[in-house]
């Protein structure tokens, strides 16, 4: 199915400060939005920040269709993404959207989620279409601290969640992959799909594949265009380079040279 | 009403705006944005002898108004560029400009050779300047004879426009102008990426696989008017300018240094609709300025 992309000016509803690194900003399309589907992403135009000068991706966190507003979850990094943690309601951010593939239903209900860092982003989004279909994850999310643990009612309404810290403060401690789910061999989980920084999702592929459960992920390869025409985004697959922003984000992780 | 069409070579452009190469695709993943009929033309992504699976991850780098890319010029080859692609593209209401590439002459030979059969494709760009591979590419755009030799090579083979992109990263522009038009260049387009670097001070690694990369984007756009002015002034053939064209002004720009078309490029990145705003702008300007045609206004630049 070909999915409408469009060039929009959406306008700032809200910016919730989640913790000091991390915002959400809520933002409304004055026109309707297009179907938007769980995985795909937005390239947002940061304007009157003279040291950027791309684009900046972002997964979309959620979407209201009532309402035409979807949010982003952002993680500062630079100068761009900390103009944008500066924007209050009433700014305009010109977005291109939405962008990429999707995570595709699975065809069981043994499904894990497994999110790390900015990563868990499209997560929520895919939670929430999951308990849509009757399907309710088990959701493992991995934060550094306790301070940036976050939005865990929001998914406790789709699925169990398992919470993971760097530091132990909360949760079982080390990263994700340290979690006692995967100790005890991946107890019954038929599909698993995973987003986060990329030797996390390598090493959860592993485990799967191990295990011989399906598993997708979520790349977050650097980009240009974001739309497909610059050929920066690519990853090695079994098929040659694809591009994250067209074939992927979502890749079956099988496919992936690691 | 002013005039956007301009003839160069012999080949009559609906307006002066075309797109660059690298940055458009084929045109296709653009019909969403645009309506690819207002464009003077498409250059389409680089086809080479065989197919290329270009360089390692990562290709790009963010820099101050600009970026860097190594792409090193992926793309499915002539065969499937024939087959697969030009069917696809071929009627679009505009001109469909093949950039050609390779390592040897023998290569640039062959890919001009079957280009030259395809009927609806009135041009090709002849990409001798590209500074991502390792053989070949770089070494063209840079030593005078050699380039000549490409282009002359095809030249005999290649019947139609023949446009030849050259490289920045050269001690005299104007020579390699010499050298290409020497070589039976119809068209001069230029310049293509500046050589450049990246790095991550805190892996104290580049960003770039291929260490170095080529620098597009505003950056980059002071370099390329000079050279398009000092182009325009050594040579008797037509010139297309392109490097870090953002809006409609920096168009004029480059029609007023010497450019009878100009190539978008980077900025399609940012605004995939940019391209049609820029033959708006303009066509604007014209008015505004009272100018009847565009052709008018080609290295009108005054000196004294």
């Amino acid at each position: 199915m070909e999915i409408k992309k469009v060039v929009r000016d959406l306008q700032v509803v809200h910016s919730i400060r989640l913790n000091q690194r991390h915002f959400i900003l809520d933002l409304q399309s004055p026109d309707t939005l297009p179907l938007i589907l769980p995985g795909q992403f937005a390239q947002v135009l940061v304007a009157d920040s003279p040291s950027t000068f791309l684009r900046r991706p972002f997964s979309i966190h959620s979407v209201d269709y009532s309402r035409n507003s979807f949010r982003l979850l952002i993680q500062i990094r630079g100068e761009g993404t900390r103009h944008l943690s500066e924007l209050t309601e009433g700014d305009l951010l010109n977005i291109i959207f939405p962008l990429g593939n999707s995570f595709s239903l699975p065809a069981t209900k043994e499904v894990l989620l497994v999110g790390g860092g900015a990563g868990v982003a499209p997560l929520l989004f895919f939670a929430q279409l999951l308990s849509q279909n009757h399907i309710h994850p088990t959701i493992l999310l991995g934060f550094r601290t306790k301070e940036e643990v976050s939005e865990i009612e929001e998914y406790s309404k789709y699925g169990k969640v398992l919470i993971t810290t760097d530091d132990g403060t909360e949760g079982e401690k080390g990263m994700v992959i340290n979690h006692s789910v995967f100790r005890s061999g991946l107890p019954g989980f038929k599909k698993i799909y995973s987003c986060g920084p990329a030797a996390m999702m390598k090493a959860v592929a592993g485990i799967a594949r191990e295990h011989n459960t399906d598993c997708e992920v979520s790349l977050e390869n650097t980009m240009a265009c974001g739309f497909g025409v610059c050929l920066c985004c690519i990853t090695p697959t079994d098929k040659g380079n694809e591009r994250v922003c067209v074939e992927g984000p979502v890749f079956n992780a099988g496919r992936i040279t690691w | 009403m002013a005039d956007l069409s301009i003839n160069i070579a012999g080949l009559h452009f609906k307006n002066p705006v075309t797109t660059a190469s690298g940055t458009f695709g084929y045109g296709d993943e653009f019909r969403e944005f645009i309506d690819l009929g207002r464009l003077g033309g498409i250059f389409v992504k680089a086809v080479t002898g065989k197919n290329r699976n270009g360089n390692a991850y990562p290709r790009m780098a963010e820099t101050p108004a600009g970026m860097l890319n190594s792409v090193g010029l992926q793309n499915k080859g002539i065969d499937h560029f024939c087959r697969e692609i030009y069917p696809k593209i071929m009627n679009f209401d505009t001109h469909i400009i093949v950039n050609v590439s390779g390592s040897t002459v023998e290569e640039y030979v062959e890919v001009a050779e079957r280009i030259n059969e395809l009927e609806k494709v009135p041009a090709i760009e002849l990409n001798i300047s590209c500074p991502n591979v390792k053989l070949g590419g770089m070494a063209f755009g840079t030593v005078p004879a050699m380039a000549t030799e490409v282009t002359a090579a095809v030249r005999k083979v290649y019947k139609k426009v023949l446009m030849v992109k050259l490289s920045p990263n050269v001690t005299s522009i104007t020579d390699l102008a010499k050298a290409v038009t020497d070589g039976g260049a119809d068209v001069i387009t230029l310049i293509n990426t500046l050589l450049g670097m990246a790095i991550d001070a805190e892996q104290r690694r580049p960003v770039l696989s291929t260490i170095t990369g080529g620098l597009s984007g505003p950056a980059i756009k002071p370099v390329a008017l000079r050279m398009v002015w000092q182009v325009h002034k050594a040579v008797n053939i037509p010139v297309v300018g392109l490097g870090g064209i953002m809006n409609a002004t920096d168009a004029i720009e480059f029609i007023i240094a010497g450019a009878s078309a100009v190539q978008v490029g980077t900025a399609n990145f940012i605004d995939p609709a940019i391209s049609v705003k820029i033959v708006d702008g303009i066509e604007d300007y014209l008015n505004r300025h009272r100018i009847g045609s565009v052709s008018e206004l080609v290295g009108v630049l005054r000196t004294e």
